[in-house]
């Protein structure tokens, strides 16, 4: 399976700057702090660098969603490139990373300097997090929703979530196992944003936002930003840190590409993506060491575990129960530094930040036992999702 | 919306209207004659949603808004509890239609004059028209006996 390129390239550093609700650092000094460790961290220094990507480039407006494109990091930094390029319309935040893999398998870059800044803990004073409406009329993906009181993408989400529970019996005390599970280990992160523990009582009296969704089930907004390097594996192998490798991506789309009309509303966009992923490896489920997936909503989390198979179809109710197996002494340790749903959402970067920081040895108190090879991980909902298993060589 | 707002007498938020442009004229403005209007290809009969005039099944180009029955049932739907802004009703609900006259064509909408807690899945419904400005915009509410 060697002719697949994502094979041909490995995370070879990694870098998160101060992460909080309202920063004293500019969203821009921000995505220095990071870019800068990370490049550090890989080995390298500023002259290597020649690719930046990033999702989705600079919104250019005030919600803080993207509010650092590739321009200004470039500038910034005096970078010299051979390929650069950030684009909304991928499958999810890791279509940055894919397109990364096909900068190196042109032959344009070495090393590709990718980011994701979030600026929403300060814009949240004058936004709803994840913000839709924008103008007096809408244009664009949510116009056949504007009319109906959509003010947050929770409400939309939930036309998904809630057909979820409705088919799989889901229940309340199972789904909340997992905003309890990811708590637990951002208590042990001193990065995370919320540390103090809390229990299923906790979260079966917090506030029901949209049903199926309580305010626990919901990521925070943060003002953070999130580097990777991701280089060509000959380079990568001469450099400090063992290559984490690329072994297998998803990147399809193959339902309609809308967040109206798509009709698996119970798994959303994600079996196919899962399916091709494992197409493209000789790795199975049960080669996973942990999986650290997407959680914007948990239900994200909760449909990853049966779409990338690690249970069955509407199995996630029992696989979950009592949080044992997801928990980080379990049998596959899930979001283990707290997800965004407690460490802040770095929107799907900080899985990538933690997926590295848990192959290299580095989580401290959070630390998964056992010298772990290999991490499921996957990003976005609705009609948008991506995959990567990452296995450190 | 389904239930006044609060006692603090704030005006409900005003509907966010979408941006009209050829494609998408006839849904938006059906209503004015009572009309849920789909785009439908006039050689093979589907039903073809978001609006335009090319038909992915059979790829004519012959293909014009008509009068479907506004008849459908909720694939889903989901109860807002959060008053994003000021004037929001405790509780309304977001939904998304099924057209009795094909399966693939979903319609996001707030279900109405019904307690918000009554709706169900695959509930039976029926549209009707709020105008606002030039528009006519498309809500659902529990089917009424036949």
């Amino acid at each position: 399976m060697t002719e697949y390129a994502e094979k041909n390239c490995a995370i070879t550093g990694i870098g998160l700057s101060n992460v909080s609700r309202q920063a004293t650092r500019s969203a821009l000094q921000l995505t220095i702090d990071a870019a800068m460790e990370a490049i550090k961290d890989a080995g390298l220094r500023r002259e290597d660098i020649d690719g930046i990507a990033s999702w989705p480039g600079s919104d250019e407006n005030e919600t803080g969603f993207s509010p650092v494109g590739t321009p200004q990091l470039q500038d910034a930094l005096r970078l010299k490139v051979n390929w650069y390029g950030a684009g909304r319309e991928a499958p999810g935040q890791y279509g940055a990373v894919f397109n990364a893999i096909g900068a190196i398998a042109a032959g344009l870059c070495r090393n590709v300097l990718i980011f994701r800044t979030m600026y929403e803990g300060t814009a949240r004073k004058k936004f709803f997090a994840n913000s839709l409406m924008k103008g007096n009329r809408q244009a664009g993906t949510y116009l056949w929703y504007a009319p109906y009181h959509l003010y947050s993408i929770s409400l939309q989400q939930s036309l998904m979530f809630n057909k979820y529970v409705h088919k799989s019996g889901i229940k309340p005390e199972q789904i909340g196992q997992i905003a309890v599970n990811q708590r637990r280990n951002a208590s042990l992160n001193p990065a995370a944003i919320y540390r103090t523990p809390i229990t299923i009582d906790d979260y079966m009296n917090s506030q029901i936002i949209t049903t199926p969704l309580r305010i626990y089930d919901c990521d925070v907004p943060i003002d953070g930003s999130t580097a990777i390097i991701v280089s060509r594996m000959d380079v990568a192998r001469d450099l400090p840190n063992p290559p984490v490798k690329i072994e297998a991506i998803g990147s399809c789309m193959k339902y309609r590409n809308s967040w109206h009309q798509l009709d698996c509303l119970d798994t959303q966009a994600q079996p196919k993506v899962a399916e091709m992923m494992w197409g493209r490896t000789d790795l199975t489920v049960d080669d996973v060491d942990m999986a650290q997936l997407y959680d914007g909503f948990s239900f994200h989390t909760i449909n990853w575990l049966e779409n990338f198979g690690f249970c069955e179809k509407y199995g996630a109710k029992d696989f979950i129960e009592n949080g044992t197996r997801i928990a980080l002494e379990g049998e596959l340790p899930v979001n283990t530094g707290g997800g965004a749903l407690s460490a802040g959402r770095l929107h799907a970067f900080g899985a990538l930040h933690e997926t590295c920081t848990q192959l290299w040895g580095r989580g401290g108190e959070r630390q998964v036992k056992g010298d772990p090879k290999v991490v499921a991980t996957s990003t976005a909902g609705g009609p948008l999702a991506g995959a990567m298993l990452l296995v450190k060589d | 919306m389904a239930q006044p707002a609060d006692s603090d007498q704030i005006p409900e938020p005003k509907r966010t209207l979408p941006v009209i442009d050829k494609d998408i004229e006839a849904y938006w403005t059906g209503g004015k004659n009572g009309e849920l209007l789909i785009y439908r290809c006039q050689d093979c009969q589907y039903y073809v949603h978001p609006p335009v005039g090319f038909c992915p099944k059979c790829e004519s180009g012959d293909v014009i808004p008509e009068a479907v029955s506004g008849h459908g049932h909720v694939r889903s739907f989901a109860i807002n509890y959060k008053k994003w802004v000021p004037g929001l009703p405790d509780k309304y609900v977001m939904a998304l239609v099924v057209i009795d006259e094909q399966d693939d064509v979903q319609l996001p909408c707030n279900i109405i004059n019904c307690d918000p807690e009554s709706v169900t899945m695959d509930m039976r419904v029926q549209v009707l028209f709020e105008q606002h400005e030039d528009l006519w915009i498309p809500l659902f509410e529990p089917e009424t006996g036949q």
